[in-house]
């Protein structure tokens, strides 16, 4: 069973924390896995920087470039990757846009995922229908999940087509916004919580965009099976540098 | 083999709709009412109008002798350049106020490198009293300090994109990203044949009225509707969208797209798209770019703010693909002396985008019974200090 279901049948709430691989410095991806393991985080999206992230807001966009000036690249990346299974057992995720992993080429990408000991992917502008049609068997045959964003805006018709194509969660932006962008949820946002948690779908949810700290945290883990928390750990990288992740994630978790 | 757009949105291999979830709802009900409101009564009759009476259309076909003499050909100029704001820009900013006012929208957004198209849109926006919001890069806005002044004076708010290199693209990220953050009541107007579709195809079906004018304009001055060869610059593509677009299935008229060596092919300073890029996406859409092996997009170079963008619309990607379109590179240096020339033989000063096509003459030889349109897309007034610099005038 992959790591990502296995993950998601333990009935605890989880916490997922997502950084730009190659940041701060160019060497920090395996520390940082190891530190946000060892601290009680429940799963990791890794970022392949990018130079024109769209969904990103400027917290991320900066350390996407910052990773870049550092001089990181795909192969760089699986080669930081290679021994990472002999140290960490958490479920690892990729996320990245998709000309990179076009570049790689699609099928060496997935296929480099899988030695490494990648366990799924989040790509924001591959489009639903195209990886349908094109990708699904690729991913598949690596034993790649891909996860799938949905968004306030997203029809209830759609929900139900990406819940019925995933076989790990649904990520759900918690509001019409690029990450980074807001502080708390309001009664709007809350109401979605409640909307989706009633579909009852099959893939469990996590909420990802604006969760920074503790309250939000477990408000979005009141409605979902987890969060995931990026510009905020970023934000912490900036000011710490590599050191005190766990002060980082007590924070959240207590 | 079509030429033109297919019913899922793709152009050959090219184009589709590559955007994160959160735009989906956006363009996804552009996509279901763009062709169903461009076929309304009322918004032809409102575009056409606004055309004519606003935008000065139909734009003058015209036969340049001395420049024809020079070069032993005959050669007629589509004067997109006598356009209110000075570019064939207007044409599609026109269409889309008058779609976004029908989609229920009230806010505006747009990108702009040299500022033509966000002043195209402020214009169209101070017309419809829309509020108007334009991303430039930071670099842009300080040596575009004119149009970032006459984008001011028609009310609009121009926001800097300090993100990535600070320039077109980035302005363009930038834009996508305020459109991901309003998706309810904004629409965002891009400025070329470039984007998630439907944006390459409405774009350059607003700009097709270039080619629709040239046929029947081309018709009375000829007796036929049919160049030998229609010839335009590429930046993104729209100028050249409009003039190919209704010669696109017809193979007896030549299409020659004029792309940006910039200091030369492969000085490392170019914008020659079809060259130097890889099949990839960019900004929502299936192309060429230019970009890294490992997949980042790379800033490209053109003395002309117009042409420097990395990418080029996913039609031309086709027509390149395809070889429907010939596509040629011009460097600065030649593109600048072009322009030079078209002043001095016939008393019109051209966008310097639009003398990368001019050059055309100085690569290729024409018969003198052919008949050759460029389409001139822009005026130089924009470019003035350019070429006082370039040619110490």
């Amino acid at each position: 069973m992959n790591r990502i279901n296995k993950k998601l049948n333990e009935s605890k709430k989880l916490l997922s924390i997502y950084f730009s691989a190659g940041f701060p410095s160019l060497n920090d991806t395996v520390s940082i896995i190891e530190s946000l393991e060892k601290n009680g985080v429940d799963m990791i999206e890794i970022g392949l920087p990018f130079s024109d992230p769209l969904a990103d807001g400027p917290t991320i966009q900066k350390s996407s470039t910052a990773a870049l000036k550092n001089g990181m690249t795909t192969e760089t990346l699986f080669n930081q990757l290679k021994d990472i299974r002999k140290t960490v057992s958490i479920p690892l995720i990729i996320m990245g846009y998709f000309n990179p992993m076009l570049q790689y080429g699609v099928e060496a990408f997935c296929k480099k995922c899988q030695e490494v000991g990648i366990d799924g992917l989040i790509i924001p502008d591959l489009p639903v229908d195209v990886y349908n049609n094109q990708y699904k068997s690729t991913f598949e045959k690596y034993g790649l999940i891909n996860v799938f964003l949905i968004t306030p805006q997203t029809s209830v018709e759609r929900i139900n087509f990406i819940d019925s194509i995933s076989n790990g969660f649904i990520y759900m932006v918690s509001s019409a916004s690029v990450t980074g962008s807001s502080s708390g949820f309001g009664k709007e946002q809350t109401d979605y919580f409640k909307r989706i948690a009633g579909m009852n779908l099959k893939n469990p949810q996590v909420i990802g965009f604006g969760i920074s700290d503790n309250e939000t945290f477990a408000q979005a883990t009141t409605y979902a099976k987890g969060a995931i928390i990026g510009s905020a750990f970023i934000k912490h990288l900036n000011k710490n540098g590599v050191t005190k992740i766990d002060e980082f994630t007590r924070n959240i978790l207590n | 083999m079509t030429y033109n757009i297919n019913n899922k949105g793709y152009y050959g291999e090219f184009g589709g709709a590559y955007i994160p979830e959160m735009l989906y709802p956006n363009v996804e009900e552009l996509r279901q009412n763009y062709l169903k409101i461009m076929a309304e009564p009322s918004f032809k009759e409102e575009f056409d109008q606004l055309l004519k009476d606003y935008v000065g259309r139909p734009s003058p076909l015209y036969f340049a002798k001395r420049l024809s003499k020079t070069y032993n050909t005959k050669i007629y100029l589509k004067r997109e350049d006598l356009n209110h704001t000075g570019a064939h820009k207007i044409n599609n900013t026109i269409g889309q106020i008058l779609m976004a006012q029908r989609l229920g929208k009230t806010r505006i957004i747009a990108e702009t490198g040299a500022g033509q198209h966000g002043v195209a849109t402020a214009t169209v926006c101070a017309l419809m009293g829309m509020e108007c919001i334009v991303y430039m890069g930071e670099i842009d806005i300080a040596r575009q300090a004119p149009n970032v002044a006459r984008m001011k004076m028609l009310g609009a708010t121009v926001i800097p994109a300090i993100s990535g290199s600070k320039t077109l693209k980035d302005a363009t990220n930038e834009a996508i990203r305020d459109w991901i953050n309003n998706p309810i009541n904004t629409h965002y107007i891009i400025g070329s044949v470039v984007g998630p579709h439907p944006y390459p195809d409405m774009v350059a079906r607003f700009q097709s009225v270039v080619s629709e004018e040239i046929k029947w304009q081309l018709k009375e001055k000829e007796g036929t509707e049919k160049p030998d060869y229609v010839i335009a610059c590429v930046g993104g593509g729209s100028n050249a969208a409009g003039a190919f677009y209704h010669y696109l299935e017809d193979t007896d008229v030549k299409l020659i797209a004029v792309e940006a060596a910039g200091k030369g092919i492969y000085s490392g300073e170019s914008a020659a798209t079809s060259i130097l890029g890889k099949e990839g996406i960019i900004h929502g859409s299936k192309t060429l770019l230019m970009q890294t092996t490992d997949g980042q997009i790379t800033e490209p170079y053109s003395i002309s703010a117009g042409l420097d963008y990395p990418g080029v619309g996913p039609m031309h990607a086709h027509l390149y693909k395809t070889g429907r379109a010939e596509f040629v590179s011009i460097t600065d240096n030649d593109a600048m002396i072009a322009g030079l020339e078209l002043s001095k033989l016939e008393g019109i000063i051209p966008a310097i985008e639009t003398s990368h096509s001019l050059a055309i003459f100085k690569e290729k030889q024409f018969k003198p019974t052919d008949i050759v349109i460029i389409n001139l897309s822009g005026r130089g007034d924009k470019d003035l200090q350019n070429y006082i610099d370039y040619f110490k005038l």
